[in-house]
């Protein structure tokens, strides 16, 4: 046997080894350092680590290349994705080492595996223990995020799946409040996260029957010949479709998001409702443009009824809840619906759209989760809609900032979000999918109105007499909504400048 | 289809192995039940006692089973290296030590954190 070293064209996975690299130092630093010096160096360490990949990944913006024996595709929409999910990560990493806010530590559990309401938790909490290994945690995250939509082959999909799947297994558990919720969280999304990389990896193993390969050009090249048995490919796709829906939370592989995002410590909540979905799309979008683009007129009617499923279904449920997180969850599921939307175009402005929407919808989301952790009573998070009511009067910056974030989400004029929709439904009219785009608008219009109740309640209520307060934003907290609040309104005002470098960058290497 | 008639042999032969084996046990062997036979198997030990109000297993265990698994999957890797290092040459070797040495980050962290102490 000959064995020939693989090429790797280290440059361009830079960024991932380097996050991947700082990640394996904050173990390090979990290691060897003494417990009240840890905190001090794991937050410079993990955002300086993410700077420097964002530094590179600028620096590489405008190459493409397919390396380490085609595992890995750096193109375009690979590094205006990454990019994305580094920044936001930043602004993830910003609010979960936020330590002003509660009064007892931080958004963790001082100890994870004390049993809740134990005497040991008591113990540890009156020690006031505090965990830092979410950093590394959220890098590895993150690392597995930036694979994710570089990933060029569907055993390296799926090992980035893991990667940035199983960090948010365990940090949904974390809570320091209402800790039961949090670990029956935890529970769900991962038995049922298993259950659907289970699916992945059978779809994996049905279009490797089918092509003879895991690779991307190869699946490619073998739907163009007509290769094999169509029945394997289509089996495959629809597999592999579950494990990737089930990441985006679209319907009928939702149920777990409303629980998992109410459980989960609100910043952990944030950081994977943005880069969780960002990450997913962009693995979605490879998948289906590169690798089994020759099949579309199969896959594109299966994904329009999802779509329209998971727009009007998240809508119509998003109505019906009271607590802010649930809501925000339900109003995650109905995005998915309008990204999808997007893909479905298959064209050129279906896939910039669908880029364009990721970037904003990622900002918008983390301010929005962001603004839920300052609002609080004795008990911790206020998330019940009704600790809103007055809210505008109490301190109407934070009132304003968050109407701002459920604006743009629902896709008002002037803010990103009108942008990105509208980005994706034209899309979708250019490529024939009236239908998507009818049901596209009349969902908005529904997901404006509990927007609207809410910024309604805020300011034309009066506050309950011993509602929750809003906490003084803290210094860290404070940077990553005013990032947030920032994008959500240049992006709004003056998408131009965006929109021309993603138009540039759409455009994948196989 | 002739393909897979030896693999269909095999998978026959190995279920009516099992059946077989199954009934002659049931049919011929003795039937003397006492209270170690009835009891929870746990790799011929004492079962050990269940805690009151659900316990939990000592963390332990399961510390021992991942860094098992840590191990076990390099020396998985490092079998095919061993076979062809010559090779690969330093590009495998290199490889290699990084590898390696990510799996000692994690070995440090359990050692450091007190995972390697039974009691």
């Amino acid at each position: 046997m000959n064995f020939v070293a693989p090429v790797i064209n280290y440059s361009q996975v830079l960024p991932i080894l380097i996050v991947l690299g700082t990640a394996l130092l904050g173990v390090i630093v979990e290691a060897f350092v003494a417990r009240d010096r840890r905190y001090q160096i794991q937050v410079p360490l993990s955002i300086a680590g993410l700077v420097v990949a964002f530094v590179w990944i600028l620096k590489i913006h405008a190459t493409t290349a397919i390396t380490a024996e085609s595992a890995v595709a750096i193109d375009g929409p690979a590094l205006v994705l990454q990019g994305a999910i580094v920044i936001l990560g930043i602004a993830g990493l910003l609010l979960i080492a936020e330590r002003k806010l509660d009064s007892s530590g931080d958004a963790f559990v001082a100890q994870a595996a004390a049993i809740p309401g134990s005497e040991a938790e008591r113990t540890a909490t009156l020690a006031k223990l505090t965990q830092t290994e979410v950093f590394p945690l959220t890098l590895f995250a993150i690392a597995g995020m930036m694979l994710f939509p570089a990933a060029n082959d569907l055993v390296t999909m799926f090992v980035a799946l893991e990667v940035l799947s199983l960090p948010l297994y365990l940090m949904s558990g974390l809570a320091r409040r209402r800790r039961l919720l949090s670990q029956e969280a935890a529970l769900k999304y991962f038995l049922l996260g298993a259950f659907s990389s289970a699916f992945f990896l059978y779809g994996a193993a049905f279009l490797y029957g089918y092509s003879g390969s895991v690779g991307f050009r190869q699946i490619r090249e073998a739907i163009q010949t007509n290769a094999g048995n169509d029945v394997f490919l289509l089996t495959g796709i629809a597999l592999v479709s579950v494990g990737l829906l089930f990441k985006v939370s679209a319907v009928p592989f939702h149920s777990w998001t409303p629980d998992v995002y109410q459980g989960a410590p609100t910043p952990v909540t944030a950081f994977m409702a943005a880069c969780t979905k960002i990450a997913a799309f962009g693995a979605f979008a490879r998948l289906f443009y590169v690798g089994l683009s020759g099949a579309r007129w199969d896959w594109r009617p299966m994904l329009t009824v999802i779509a329209i499923a998971t727009m009007v279904l998240g809508a119509l449920w998003a109505l019906t809840q009271t607590d802010i997180k649930r809501m925000l969850a339900y109003s995650s599921v109905a995005h998915s619906g309008f990204i999808l939307t997007g893909i479905v175009a298959t064209n050129k402005a279906g896939l910039s759209g669908t880029l364009f929407y990721l970037v904003t919808y990622g900002f918008t989301t983390i301010g929005a989760f962001a603004i839920v952790t300052l609002v609080r009573n004795a008990s911790g998070e206020a998330t019940h809609i009704s600790g809103y009511a007055g809210l505008g009067k109490r301190s109407p910056w934070i009132a304003m900032l968050l109407s701002l974030f459920l604006l743009a989400l629902a896709g008002i004029p002037l803010t990103s979000g009108f942008v990105a929709k509208f980005a994706v439904f034209s899309a979708a009219y250019e490529s024939g999918s009236t239908v998507l785009v009818i049901f596209g608008v009349l969902t908005s219009a529904i997901a404006a109105f509990f927007y609207i109740r809410l910024i309604v309640l805020m300011f034309f209520q009066d506050p309950e007499e011993d509602g929750p307060t809003v906490a003084a934003a803290p210094l860290m907290t404070t940077a990553a909504i005013a990032l947030c609040a920032t994008v959500t309104l240049v992006l709004g005002i003056l998408p131009n400048s965006l929109v021309h470098v993603i138009d540039a960058a759409s455009r994948f290497v196989f | 289809m002739n393909l897979y008639v030896p693999i269909l042999t095999i998978g026959a032969i190995g279920f009516g192995f099992a059946a077989f084996s199954i009934v002659a046990a049931a049919v011929t062997g003795p039937k003397r039940y006492n209270r170690a036979k009835l009891d929870a198997y746990e790799c011929g030990i004492e079962p050990s006692p269940q805690a009151a109000g659900g316990g939990r297993f000592p963390i332990k265990y399961f510390l021992t089973a991942m860094l098992f698994i840590v191990f076990d999957i390099e020396i998985v890797f490092l079998y095919p290296w061993a076979v062809s290092f010559d090779q690969m040459g330093l590009f495998g070797l290199v490889e290699m030590l990084l590898f390696i040495g990510t799996v000692f980050v994690a070995y440090a962290y359990v050692w450091r954190r007190g995972g390697l102490e039974w009691d």
